[in-house]
Parts: structure tokens; C-alpha cells; sequence
């Protein structure tokens, strides 16, 4: 019971960082409270028993996300520009959406339940609870599903990362080029600093 | 009242997820619609633990030793079954299909950001309502 009022006020907490963050016009308060959020979002991990993904969130999440928001704050503006109206057709799109999702909740097998499908199917959970030690040898069922039963899935995950650390290097390290460029025309001439930029840019693709 | 806290979970999961689709629709600034997204995507993540938490139990890692034991599979598959008996554990897949996903997430994040950083650096704006008026005066 104390476990699960505890949740309540955890995810509560959660809704009043997210509502903080739609307000805040100051980004950097925004970024900073996000990683609140992610904070708050492994210490509700922790307590729903999923500590792998508990300290994944806390590392990745609060950790890793944060600073590259911070990172990319630092080559922008912090302050968000005032909005002059309300979009009041989004707000109603998404509240009509959240009723019918709430509507759709009610079919849910309630929180805890042991004897849910998806936590009493023989051959789901109970089968790796039960095999997944003689099987793999490996006490932790998170870590032997994830590094031998679906091993191929977190080597298709890792390429997912590398792509993404690829397409990052790509953006900007020819971003870098281009500023070099520019510094060096500017002072000549800026009708052919652009069109010399344009050339670096054809470079750029080739290379 | 016990009802209402039984699904009081899934409820949260649908006011962040509705609050991240607010920030993205609504708002015109780019980090801002990317942090959206982000509260979006942990909002999944919220629903999948909840439904693999089983009351009661602990956390999906066997007690007791078991990992030494990998040549008699026999015994210690025979030692896994009787502690079935008393210690009631939560669903792992869950946590396995989300641990994928935070990652997966990241990565994401960072290319948009990258993708941020260039516009920024292409029309000195993250708002999508300036970089829109700079395409209408002078398209590409």
C-alpha cells in the first residue's frame, strides 16, 4: 500500500514537471527540468522492480540526454519567443484523443495483477523466470534475454546508435568546414564569400 | 477507491503522452518541440513497466546461486523451479523491450539536435514560425 502510494506521488510529480515544462519560455529551466523528470522516472522504475531500466534511465535519460540538450542550447537561443495565441485546435485534438485512450485504459489488466496475459502466458515471462538460469547460467533474466535470447536485437540496436553517432558527425562536423570558410572570406569580399561557400558546400558532398 | 488507484497509472501515461503531443503540435520552438518528444517517448516507457509489475514481487534477478551451476543444467533449471515457489518475481520482458528503446531514444535526440544546431547555424532562428517567413521571402 505504502509502495503504491508512493508511486501516485511520484507519477504526480512527473504531471507537474511536464506542465512546468510546457510553461517555462526559458529553455534552459525547461532542459533542466526535464532531467528532473528522467530523474523521478528511474527512483518510479525502482519502485515498479525494473532496476535495469531504473539505472539505463538514470544514465541515458537524465544523464547522456541532458548535457546534449545543453550542448545544443549553447549554439542557440535560450529564450523561446512568445507565442501570440493559444493553439486551441491542438488542445482539443489532444484532449479528445487523451478521453478515448482513458476510455480504452478501463480494459487494462489492473496494475499488479499476477494473473494478467502477459505476466501468467506460460510461455512469456514464467518460461525465462523458470529456464533462463539453467539456460544461460546468467542470475539476471533482464541481462539473459537481453545478451542471449534476443542478442541479434541488441546487435541491430548497437547499428541503430552507430548510424545515429554517423549521421551526428556528418551534420556537424561539415559545419565546422563551412565556419572556417566563411571566417576567411568574409574579410575579402562577401558576394564571393557566399558564392565560395557554395563551392565548399559541393566539396563538402564529395568528400 | 482501490479501482481508482489500480489504474491510476495508465491515466498518467496518457496525460504525459497527451502533454508531449501538446508540446510538439503547439509550440514553435524546435528544442522545445524535441523535449516534447522526449516526454512522449518516456511516457511509453511508463506503460510497459506498469504492466509488468506483478504485486508482490521483486525484481526479475534469481536468488540464490545459480549462475555456477550451468554445467548441471538439470539441477539448477530443478533449484530455479522450487524457488518459483516462494519468491514471486516481475515480468522481465518488459524491461528488456524498454531498455532497448531509452537507448534508441537517445540516439534519436542527438540527430535531431545536430539537425538543430545546422538550421540554427543556416538561419540564425529555432523558431519554426522565423525560418518559415525566411523560405516565403526568399526560397531555396
Amino acid at each position: 500500500m505504502i509502495e503504491q502510494l508512493l508511486i501516485v506521488v511520484l507519477l504526480t510529480f512527473l504531471v507537474v514537471c511536464t506542465i512546468g515544462i510546457i510553461y517555462l519560455r526559458d529553455l534552459l529551466a525547461a532542459v533542466i527540468l526535464l532531467g528532473i523528470y528522467s530523474l523521478t522516472a528511474a527512483g518510479i522504475f525502482v519502485v515498479m522492480d525494473a532496476v535495469d531500466v531504473a539505472f539505463t534511465e538514470a544514465a541515458v535519460g537524465a544523464g547522456i540526454s541532458t548535457i546534449l540538450l545543453l550542448g545544443c542550447l549553447s549554439h542557440t537561443e535560450h529564450v523561446q519567443k512568445p507565442q501570440r495565441h493559444n493553439n486551441y485546435w491542438a488542445l482539443g485534438m489532444v484532449s479528445v484523443t487523451g478521453i478515448l485512450l482513458i476510455y480504452g485504459t478501463l480494459d487494462m489488466p489492473r496494475y499488479g495483477e499476477a494473473l494478467s496475459p502477459a505476466n501468467s502466458h506460460p510461455d512469456l515471462a514464467q518460461r525465462f523466470i523458470n529456464e533462463s538460469a539453467g539456460e544461460t547460467g546468467v542470475p539476471n533474466i533482464v541481462t539473459s534475454v537481453l545478451a542471449s535470447y534476443r542478442g541479434y536485437d541488441t546487435l541491430g540496436e548497437t547499428v541503430v546508435v552507430f548510424s545515429a553517432g554517423i549521421a551526428v558527425l556528418a551534420l556537424l562536423g561539415r559545419k565546422r568546414r563551412r565556419v572556417d570558410d566563411d571566417e576567411n572570406e568574409d574579410v575579402t569580399n562577401p558576394e564571393l564569400a557566399s558564392s565560395a561557400s557554395d563551392k565548399s558546400d559541393d566539396r563538402g558532398t564529395n568528400v | 477507491m482501490l479501482n481508482f488507484l489500480a489504474l491510476y497509472n495508465y491515466w498518467v501515461v496518457i496525460v504525459l503522452m497527451m502533454a508531449g503531443l501538446y508540446i510538439m503540435i503547439a509550440r514553435h520552438n524546435l528544442v522545445k518541440k524535441l523535449i516534447g518528444l522526449s516526454i512522449f517517448q518516456t511516457s511509453i516507457f511508463y506503460l510497459y513497466i506498469s504492466m509488468g509489475k506483478v504485486s508482490g514481487g521483486t525484481a526479475p534477478i534469481l536468488i540464490g546461486k545459480i549462475s555456477h551451476e550451468k554445467e548441471k543444467a538439470g539441477s539448477a533449471t530443478s533449484a530455479a523451479a522450487e524457488q518459483i515457489t516462494t519468491v514471486v518475481y516481475s515480468n522481465p520482458l518488459p524491461h528488456v523491450l524498454i531498455l532497448t528503446a531509452i537507448v534508441v531514444g537517445v540516439a534519436t535526440t542527438a540527430v535531431g539536435l545536430a539537425l538543430i544546431v545546422r538550421i540554427n547555424e543556416e538561419y540564425g532562428s529555432i523558431e519554426e514560425d522565423d525560418i518559415r517567413a525566411m523560405e516565403q521571402r526568399d526560397p531555396v
